[in-house]
Parts: C-alpha cells; structure tokens; sequence
C-alpha cells in the first residue's frame, strides 16, 4: 500500500540529506537505514514510555514501564551509535530522516492504549530480535543477543497487562478495546518489506518480518484470547514511516526532545 | 528527612504502663531496634507514622520536578540517567509506604492524606524546574540535603524505617554526584550555560537550607525525637554542616552563593572553621509549609490525576485477580 | 466503592537469593494484584542493580509470626543450655581431629 508520494527532489540537488550515510555505495546506505528504523522504534517508544514517569496508575507500575522506558533508550543508544553519532542522529535529524514506524509515536492516551501499543511492538520486536540473532552482521546478531532478554520481558509484561485489563471490568475491557482499535491500522507495517530491505533480507542482515508474520499473529490472537477479547477487524494500513512520512505526532514529540541540543548546538551537556 | 510533623505535639495522654514505657526507652537507649508488633508507646507509633509517610509523599511528590526535564534531557546518556534517577525515588517511595504500612496504615490511607492536604511532603518540591539546570541544582543541593538527613536514620530505631533507608542511601550516592557533574559541565560551558547554572543556585539555595526545618528554638520535640534516634542532629547543626560542604563546592565551579552575608569564620566548629551565612526568610519557609509553594497546586494536581485516572487500571487489576480465583474454585 | 477500597492491592514480602549458594533474603514489599505481577514487581523494585538471581513473593498475610510477647518463653530457654555448643567441653589439646 502507498504513503504520501513520494518527495520531488529539486533538479541538480543529489538527492541525499545530510543525515544519509557519510560512505558513498549502496550497501552501507542500506545498513545505516536499517540501523536507523531500529534505533528509531527504540528512542521514540522510549521517549513515549518516559511520559509516564509520575504518573503511572500505582507506583509500581511506574517503576515497570519505566524500566522498560530505560531498556528501550539504551537499545536506541546502541543502534544510533553504530550508524553515526548516537546524539547527533537523535537530537538534530527533522521527521524526514526518522525511520521508526508509526506505531510507537503514537500518544499514550490511557493505559489501555499504552499497554495496546506495547503488547503489538514488542510482540514484533521480540520475535525480530530472536531472528536477528543469527544475522551475518556481527554487530546485529551481538545486539539482538543482548536485546532479546529484555523484550521478553516488555512482551510478557504487556500480555500480563493486556490480559487483566481485558478481563477486568467492563471499563477496563472497553478501554482495552479503544485502545487496539487506535493501534491496529498500524500493525501492517510493521511486516512491509521494501526494496532497501529485500536487499538487506538477500545479504542475511536483516530478518525477513514476511517469516514470522503468522507466528505474531497467532501470538497475538492467544493474548487476546485470554484477555477475552476480540481481535480487531482490519483497517486499511497506514503506511509511510520507514520513508519518513511520519504521523502529525512526531514532529511534536521532536520539537520537546530536541529543544536543548537544537536551541545551543555549541553546548557540551 | 525534616518532617514538619515532628513540630506537632507528640505526647499523648495515655494510660500506658510505665513499666513497658520503661522498657521500651531502654531497648531505644541501647541502641536495639523496634519492629513490627512490638509494644510501643502510642506517641512513638504516631511520630512514625507521619514521619516515614511524610518522607515517601515526598519521594513521589519528587518526582514531578525531575520527571518534568525527562522528555528534553540534552543526551540519550542524561536521559537515561534522570529516567534512573526517577524511577528510584519512586522505588524509595514505595519502600517507605511498605515501612509505613507496618505501623497499622494503609497506602490507600496515606495517599488520601496526602490528596485531602492533610499530609505533608518535603516543602522543596513546591518549587518549579525551569532550565536543565535545575536538574543539576536539585541532584546537588536537594539530594545533598537529603542524604545529609538520611544516612544518620540508618539507625533509626524503628526497624523497617531504619532498613528502608540502607537501601535509599545506597541508591541515593548516584543523585548527588549526577547533578554535580551536570553542574560542573554547565558552569563549565558556554555562556547560556553558566547563567542557567548561576541562576539555578540562584533559586535552590535557599529552599535547599529551608530543607532542615525551622531554627532549634522554634523545634519543641527535637530532644525526644533524638532520645528515640530518629534524629541525631539538631536542624541547626545540620544546616551549618550543609553550608560548610556545599560552599566549596560552588567555588570549585565558579558559581556564586546567594547570600551577601556569607562569611568563613574562622572561630566556628569550635575553633574548625565554618561559614556564618544569612538569616533564611522563616515566613516564605511557614508559607511552603502551609501549602502556598509556587507549584503546590500543580503538584497536588498532578498527583491526584494520576492516582484518579488510574483507579480504573487497579480495579481491573483486583477484578480479574477475583475471577481468576472463581474459576480456579469452580 | 471508591477507587480506594475497590482497587486496593495487597502486600507481598519479597525475598531475593543473591546468588546461587545463599539463602534467600527478605528486602522488603510490593504491592500486586495477584502472584504474577507481585513477582514483577518485586523484580523492577529489588533487582535493578542486578541484585539477586532468584525471587519469593509472599502474601504478607500469610506470614505467620512469634509474638513478640512470647519471645521470652521462646527464645530465652535456649540461651543457658550452653552444653549444645562445641566450647562447653574441655578436650585436651594433644588429643587430635575432636
């Protein structure tokens, strides 16, 4: 399915932003893509998972999303420093050049829909990490081995989460609810393979999402199953954040996260 | 932790046993610890109460002035540390509730005090965090301060309370030195930097020494307090060590102290030296105290909007729980 | 019922084995709805500096206590029945491997 179309690039302009990879040939500028949608789907939902510091439902829920808030940005750390200057890429690209997918920039909403988003990133994620484990890239497969760990547990603290609100009470069930329906149209890409990544598929660097589409869905289907809820009807899937054409929420959440650094570029912090 | 509670009048009219009153400062004398269930004079019990609950309102109150900077940190790494740093004041909160509840509370009683206005917190999180300076400021002075207060109750005579803060002080040793060390690249940096720097111990000097509680004269209760060690130190004392540490350490990064009347004396400490400094606004102090702090609103408000939104999510939690257990019977 | 009474969670007292060979050690509460989240919980409070290899939760209420006005009857009998101790008996020092 087609995003927004695609930018027209002014006539004797090379096409390539300041951010696209400094080493000239395909393949590295295919790897840095890579590392970036990773490190992007990291730093955002991090940056995400953040907000809730203080204001969580009890205090122990804090302390656990938190954590996984401080997994995540570590993750973002790694990946982002392995394509260039970790906070160089983090806190001066504009929306154009952020590679994360539309999922987590979401807005939390309630706890329903933060725990909606989680249960269908991390599902994602984990079952990425685990296939990334056998990469040809050294560094991929040391990432994803370290990783991997730490979304099993984001993973088995969202279908925790999802089960009990599912199968709460009515309130809790219809936020539930609420919350899927906000996120599901944006499941389909999660598994879009483009040409950047057919590439990358072909040389073993990348996981092929295609592989363990199934395996996520049925994942997903139990979860819901135990939480006594419906999977939701599909919707037409929004598409576009891996080009960055991102939702009208991104450009919000950089403008806070990117004030300091963008406002004094010759400060050390 | 000053705790205004301890200003209030803790004696209770009691028929209590003499003997087993006896016996209980005695044990307190020796240095032995209480623990849950033994007998304790109800005074003691109250004292406790509104100290450990009004040192874990604090640690949660906390963390609204921080949590306010995590979403603009300048770097992943000083992101990754305040998120750290926030997270384990909620995990000293949580640790202080669990003490508290030993006492005969509950945190559902304890958060109603706080919301209802009846609890206090700590009066220096009623003041804004207005540049990422404040960050530093707070993890240097507030955390300082704090830790200055702490380490002494490791000893405290109350058994869960005096565990509770070997764990808090453990973790707490990373607070201070993060934000001295975003101190120390701030006044250090550019110009934009140090005035934010400068302007920051501008404004969290002050409430940082109001942190220690109002002059021993105006103290009543501070010998008993003492004699059950759940203080060592006079408010006094405390405040004259904090500005004897903490002076230096401005100088070290060229920042300077705001009170005109700041002095080294060499005649202090008994002949060690020590600074004499400015008479702190006492009426500003009753005021904070009394809830009228800059952001006490905002931070009532956001504290009670949390624990209202999210009244949904524990009762969902508690339903499923119940009929997990049915079907299980059945 | 308000969100109080309602959505009240219960204690737990959580133990935590620092390494494999040692005992498990009590290192305080959590509140949980149930078992799985209480165990958790306890993970993201009492583990995060990589504290402990092993996790018991409890429900507070299920810990059954001495009573403290029962100490003495407990525990003071024990105190002069020094003959259970290794030091109470005098062997002479030639005498090897006793």
């Amino acid at each position: 399915m087609a995003s927004l179309p695609p930018i027209d690039v002014p006539k004797g302009a090379t096409g390539a932003g300041a951010f696209d990879a400094p080493t000239a040939g395909e393949a590295d500028a295919a790897r840095f893509d890579y590392l970036l949608r990773l490190g992007d789907d990291a730093l955002i939902l991090g940056q995400r998972l953040g907000e809730w510091c203080g204001h969580a439902p009890a205090l122990e829920v804090d302390l656990s999303l938190t954590n996984v808030a401080l997994d995540l940005v570590g993750q973002a750390t790694h990946l982002l420093g392995a394509a260039g200057d970790a906070d160089q890429l983090a806190f001066h690209r504009d929306v154009l050049d952020f590679r994360n997918c539309l999922l987590v920039e979401q807005p939390n909403g309630d706890f329903g829909r933060t725990i909606a988003r989680q249960l269908l990133f991390s599902t994602w994620q984990h079952l990425l990490y685990q296939r990334l484990a056998d990469s040809s890239d050294t560094f991929l497969r040391e990432i994803a081995a370290k990783a991997v760990k730490e979304v099993a547990y984001h993973r088995e603290i969202a279908s925790e989460w999802t089960v009990r609100l599912g199968d709460g009470t009515d309130e809790s069930a219809q936020r539930m609810r609420v919350g899927l329906d906000w996120c599901w149209r944006f499941v389909p890409e999660l598994f879009e393979v483009d040409e950047l990544l057919e590439g990358l598929i072909a040389r073993g660097i990348a996981a092929d999402p295609r592989a363990f589409e199934d395996e996520y869905r049925s994942a997903i289907g139990t979860v819901l199953a135990d939480a006594k809820l419906e999977v939701p009807a599909e919707q037409r899937p929004i598409l576009g954040g891996r080009r960055g054409h991102h939702s009208e929420h991104l450009g919000h959440l950089l403008a806070a996260m990117q004030f300091l650094p963008r406002t004094y570029p010759d400060a050390k912090w | 932790m000053y705790t205004t509670e301890l200003g209030k009048s803790a004696t209770v009219k009691s028929l209590e046993d003499p003997k087993l009153l006896e016996a209980f400062e005695a044990r307190v004398a020796a240095d032995e610890f209480i623990e849950p269930k033994d007998w304790m004079p109800e005074a003691y019990r109250r004292t406790l109460v509104r100290q450990v609950s009004q040192h874990a309102h604090s640690e949660i109150v906390g963390m609204l002035p921080e949590g306010n900077w995590i979403s603009r940190a300048p770097s992943l790494r000083r992101k990754a540390i305040l998120l750290a740093k926030v997270q384990d004041e909620a995990g000293h909160g949580l640790y202080l509730y669990c003490a508290a509840e030993t006492l005969g509370t509950s945190r559902d009683e304890m958060i109603e005090a706080l919301h209802s206005g009846k609890a206090k917190y700590s009066t220096i999180f009623n003041y804004p965090t207005l540049t990422w300076a404040d960050i530093g400021a707070i993890g240097w002075l507030v955390d300082g301060a704090a830790i200055m207060n702490q380490v002494p109750l490791q000893r405290t005579s109350y058994g869960p309370y005096a565990r509770a803060m070997v764990r808090v002080c453990k973790e707490e040793s990373f607070h201070q030195r993060q934000g001295y060390e975003i101190m120390i690249a701030m006044a250090g940096g550019t110009p934009e930097q140090k005035r934010m720097a400068q302007d920051a111990l501008n404004r969290w000097w002050w409430p940082s020494l109001m942190m220690f509680g109002p002059p021993d004269e105006d103290s009543p209760n501070t010998a008993q307090s003492m004699r059950w060690r759940i203080k060592r130190d006079t408010n006094d004392e405390l405040r004259q060590k904090f500005v004897d540490i903490t002076v230096p350490q401005a100088d070290f990064i060229d920042l300077k102290v705001p009170d005109a009347d700041l002095k080294w004396n060499e005649a202090k400490n008994n002949g060690a030296g020590g600074y004499d400094f400015g008479e702190v606004d006492w009426e500003e102090f009753y005021a904070v105290v009394r809830g009228e702090g800059p952001v006490a609103k905002e931070r009532m408000a956001a504290r009670r909007a949390a624990w209202d939104d999210g009244a949904w999510v524990r009762e969902a939690a508690v339903a499923h729980e119940e009929k997990r257990r049915a079907r299980a019977a059945a | 019922m308000s969100g109080g009474a309602g959505g009240d969670w219960p204690l737990w007292e959580v133990f935590v084995r620092a390494k494999a060979g040692l005992s498990h050690r009590h290192v305080g509460s959590v509140h949980a709805p149930d078992a799985e989240l209480a165990l958790r919980h306890a993970r993201d409070t009492y583990t995060r500096r990589g504290e402990g290899v092993s996790l018991w939760v409890v429900p507070s209420a299920e810990i059954v206590a001495s009573d403290p006005d029962e100490a003495g009857p407990l525990f003071e009998p024990a105190q002069d029945k020094i003959y259970r101790h290794p030091t109470f008996y005098d062997i002479p020092d030639e005498v090897k491997h006793i």
